[in-house]
């Protein structure tokens, strides 16, 4: 994941005499036009003479201000909670822990409209959790900012859990146990000596939960609707423009690449070699 | 054998202020069964000797309270420390690869246990300063630890432990990490911090050099028991464990002795000085053998075996022969008499000692 | 110009593999051999039908009739928003009948050249207010929706229920601000069987199909926004002679009971 463990890697595939196996390197070949192609056909089959219009409508800056806000936000939600989890997951034994951990990864594989079908049963105005939030406290979530915000939390958190789990596995438990030594209480070890160690991991489970909560169609329409400006996130404007102004849709998309490129070089760069 | 079994194990200590360390060490953990006694008054400088596997490190985890004792006591300065956690425990650990932060400064890194134990941050950084500073560290505080050697690593390590105060010091294997030279130097340096260390310190290594030069008295695990303890010059003269023997470089044998004669387990009888009855031990150092390519016919030795070279290798500027055959031991000499033999593995040779070179004791 | 066409015809290519995805899948009726005789009107074999979302329980029922009348045949239906229906005609699925919920729909077809003869409006849908069972907050206008505190879901102007939905409120004079535009009209209906959202503007035969989980309230504005609902057999049509049969069936006074059963008005 880091630069530095990458570098040997390409200077064997340099090396003279060590050529890539045609068994690995086909397959590897088509698998990158694979993923390549359709993000060339987009561009080739942008409307560009038309784009500049597309982009100044306030529309699309609607959407793709509330779809950084709102992503930003469900990953400093994951964060909060999905780190601790995580945690929980890797260092701790208790009863049940494969079921919780199957649990967690669920939403991994539940399709995202199901997942919001989910979260209305539970928070929405009738929900299992939500009629109490309604009723004492007057929320309530669904065609809400914060709707949108939960929703995207609950596709992305596990990418996060999962990626922190598995740089907290990989790293050295003694770092914890050498701070036991000098008087640090777990809690203590845990945010000065573990959370330093796995920051590379958080960063990078951070960015696949920001990513992929960027990127939320189905948990979000379901269960916060779509209204422009609250909850009518990029991918929903993408979705509705694409029934009648197909043009407009790719327009969208464009932008929504393009911030997602911006943002994740950027992260690469500045923090994810960091350290 | 330990001599500090004593009857009290589930009564408090009378006195209630016995310094340094009184703790019965058991651990069972699937197969491994560990059972150590360990006691040693503050400045003493203990040394867990034993080959890999003994359970030395798990006794060292079991006094900072990383691994939980299935049964026994652990006392220190007559405290009971069974159910204290570590971090509430007065021990610091220098561990085997140092385990420094690798994203604090050295300074920091030392500074981490006093923050910990309640002083504030400029309070610990000065204490951590001034540790730095008796470690000759002091224009190295704000390194990171991969921009350190391994001397310095491990000088940071001892800071960062000692810098609690602790009644206790535990090191694991701590000049394991180092290459020979710097090793020879760092190794110096430990023995005088050690030596001015006014509280219990227990070292684990499986190097006899290490254990010797800077432990005032060693306890020999193998196979989680102690099979020996006591002065490194003791045990050095008087090995119990063919293990110990390797260590302190004696070839030992074990047998039934009757008058000047021990017959050895192992076979022929061997001709010693002294006069014993029962079994007992016998030793000889390598160099006290004396090879022959022919049956020497006018040898005076009477102990004399037909053996054959198993192996060769250098030791300094000595060569040291593995032999098998009648009896197998080690024997050493020089690079002349080697090349002069024309010994190489699979060639026979006759080996030859002295009873003047024996040494024989009671098992 | 032309580079807006072609994209149309990229977002077209998706639609189209989905479409193609689902009729796979949906293929009704008992697995009759293809090679079957039928009963003396040549018609046999499979008839694929791609049909507006809002027809899926009719068009099932007269699927099943359709199979009985010509032993031997199978009709399989892709059910989905008109508008993708229409980029996958479009693009080449092998359809033989096209239904779609509006004239603008169907003409994305016939502006193709896609159709054989010209479509025919089979049968006309109204909207209707969608509440949670009981009518709590008693509407009975579209004004009614207007009132402070009321969660009203519309569907987005690009699905033809919300333009209608739009045409209606103007035809009113209403301004409504719902709490959100979903994507079709089941997702409307949704909301409120879920009791998220106190109302729903779609279909009446949406309303009659949801059975009890919610009620119905007329307005009278919805006169003003008719959905005409045409149909045509296509140009490439793999069977021509069973599409025939079947829009036939649609229109006859059989298929018309069934949709008029289904809460559809006729032409």
């Amino acid at each position: 994941m880091t630069t530095g463990r990458e570098a040997p890697r390409k200077a064997r595939l340099r090396a003279p005499g060590r050529g890539v196996p045609l068994a690995l390197l086909v397959p590897a070949l088509l698998g990158l036009a694979f993923l390549l192609v359709p993000l060339i056909a987009l561009l080739l089959r942008a409307p560009w003479r038309s784009l500049p219009e597309q982009l100044t409508s306030p529309e699309v800056w609607d959407a793709l201000r509330l779809s950084l806000l709102c992503a930003t936000t469900a990953t400093a939600l994951s964060l909060v909670a999905g780190v601790p989890l995580a945690w929980l997951l890797a260092r701790t034994d208790f009863p049940g822990r494969g079921l919780v951990r199957a649990l967690v990864t669920l939403p991994l594989v539940l399709p995202p409209v199901v997942g919001g079908v989910a979260l209305l049963l539970a928070l929405g105005r009738n929900g299992v959790v939500g009629q109490w939030l309604d009723a004492w406290f007057g929320v309530t979530l669904p065609f809400t900012t914060t709707g949108v915000v939960l929703a995207e939390t609950f596709v992305a958190m596990p990418f996060l859990v999962i990626s922190v789990e598995g740089t907290l596995r990989a790293a050295d438990p003694r770092y914890e146990e050498a701070a036991a030594t000098l008087g640090a209480s777990r809690s203590t070890a845990f945010r000065r000596v573990t959370l330093p160690l796995i920051a590379p991991g958080i960063a990078a489970g951070a960015v696949l939960a920001w990513a992929r909560a960027l990127g939320e169609f189905g948990a979000t329409i379901t269960f916060a609707g779509s209204f422009p400006g609250r909850t009518q996130t990029m991918p929903l404007a993408v979705y509705l423009a694409l029934q009648n102004d197909p043009a407009a849709a790719i327009a969208l998309s464009l932008v929504l690449l393009a911030v997602s490129i911006a943002v994740l070089a950027g992260l690469r760069d500045r923090w994810m070699t960091a350290s | 054998m330990t001599g500090i079994e004593k009857d009290s194990e589930h009564v408090p200590d009378p006195a209630g202020a016995a310094e340094g360390l009184d703790a019965r060490l058991v651990v069972d953990r699937g197969s491994f069964h560990l059972d150590v006694a360990l006691a040693a008054a503050p400045g003493d400088v203990v040394a867990l000797l034993g080959p890999n596997g003994a359970g030395k490190t798990t006794a060292l985890r079991a006094l900072a309270g990383l691994t939980p004792l299935s049964t026994g006591h652990l006392r220190l300065d007559g405290v009971d420390l069974r159910r204290t956690p570590p971090e509430s425990r007065p021990v610091g650990v220098v561990f085997q690869d140092y385990l420094l932060f690798p994203h604090l400064t050295a300074l920091d890194n030392v500074a981490f246990g006093p923050r910990c134990r309640g002083a504030g941050r400029t309070e610990a950084r000065a204490r951590a300063a001034e540790w730095l500073d008796r470690m000759g560290l002091a224009e190295h505080a704000d390194a990171k630890p991969r921009r350190l050697s391994g001397g310095q690593s491990q000088r940071v390590a001892l800071a960062r432990a000692l810098a609690t105060h602790p009644r206790l010091l535990l090191l694991d294997e701590p000049l394991a990490a180092l290459d020979a030279r710097t090793r020879l130097e760092v190794r110096a340096r430990l023995r005088r911090h050690l030596a001015a260390f006014e509280a219990v310190a227990v070292l684990v290594t499986h190097d006899p050099l290490d254990a010797m030069v800077l432990a005032d008295r060693l306890v020999v695990v193998e196979r989680g028991r102690i099979v020996q303890e006591g002065t490194p010059s003791d045990i050095a003269r008087h090995p119990r464990t063919e293990y110990i023997a390797q260590l302190v470089g004696l070839n030992l044998y074990r047998g039934q002795a009757e008058g000047h004669t021990v017959r050895l387990d192992a076979g022929p009888a061997v001709s010693t000085t002294e006069d014993l009855s029962g079994p007992a031990f016998v030793a000889f150092p390598p160099d006290a053998v004396t090879l022959y390519r022919e049956r020497p016919a006018g040898s005076s030795a009477r102990n004399l075996w037909r053996c054959e070279v198993a192996g060769l290798e250098t030791h300094g500027n000595r060569i040291r022969a593995e032999l098998t055959g009648e009896l197998a031991l080690a024997a050493d000499l020089t690079a002349v008499a080697a090349a002069e033999l024309d010994l190489r593995p699979g060639a026979p040779a006759w080996a030859a000692v002295k009873a003047t070179q024996t040494h024989a004791y009671p098992a | 110009m032309t580079r807006s066409h072609r994209t149309r015809r990229i977002a077209g290519a998706g639609a189209a593999a989905a479409v193609l995805a689902l009729s796979a899948c949906s293929a009704s009726g008992p697995g009759a051999s293809a090679s079957a005789e039928s009963g003396g009107q040549g018609v046999t074999g499979t008839v694929t039908v791609f049909a507006a979302a809002s027809l899926k329980e009719s068009f099932t029922t007269l699927g099943e009739r359709f199979e009985e009348e010509h032993p031997g045949t199978e009709v399989a239906f892709s059910f989905g928003g008109s508008d993708g229906l229409a980029a996958g005609v479009n693009n080449g699925a092998p359809a033989d009948v096209f239904a779609a919920a509006s004239a603008r729909t169907m003409k994305l077809v016939t502006d193709e050249g896609r159709t054989a003869g010209s479509p025919s409006t089979f049968v006309r849908n109204r909207l209707e207010i969608a509440t949670v069972p009981g009518n709590p907050h008693a509407i009975d206008s579209l004004d009614d929706l207007t009132a402070s505190g009321l969660k009203v879901v519309l569907c987005d102007r690009t699905a033809p229920c919300g333009a209608a939905a739009r045409t209606a409120l103007a035809a009113g004079g209403v301004e409504l601000e719902p709490v959100s535009y979903e994507q079709d009209v089941k997702s409307a209906l949704t909301k409120v069987e879920l009791k998220e959202a106190d109302a729903a503007v779609v279909y009446r035969t949406d309303v009659k199909a949801a059975g009890d989980k919610v009620e119905g309230v007329e307005f009278p504005e919805s006169a003003e926004a008719v959905n005409d609902y045409p149909i045509a057999r296509l140009e490439n049509a793999p069977n021509p002679s069973a599409a025939k049969a079947f829009v036939a069936l649609v229109k006859s006074p059989e298929g018309q009971e069934v949709l008029g059963r289904a809460g559809f008005l006729t032409p």
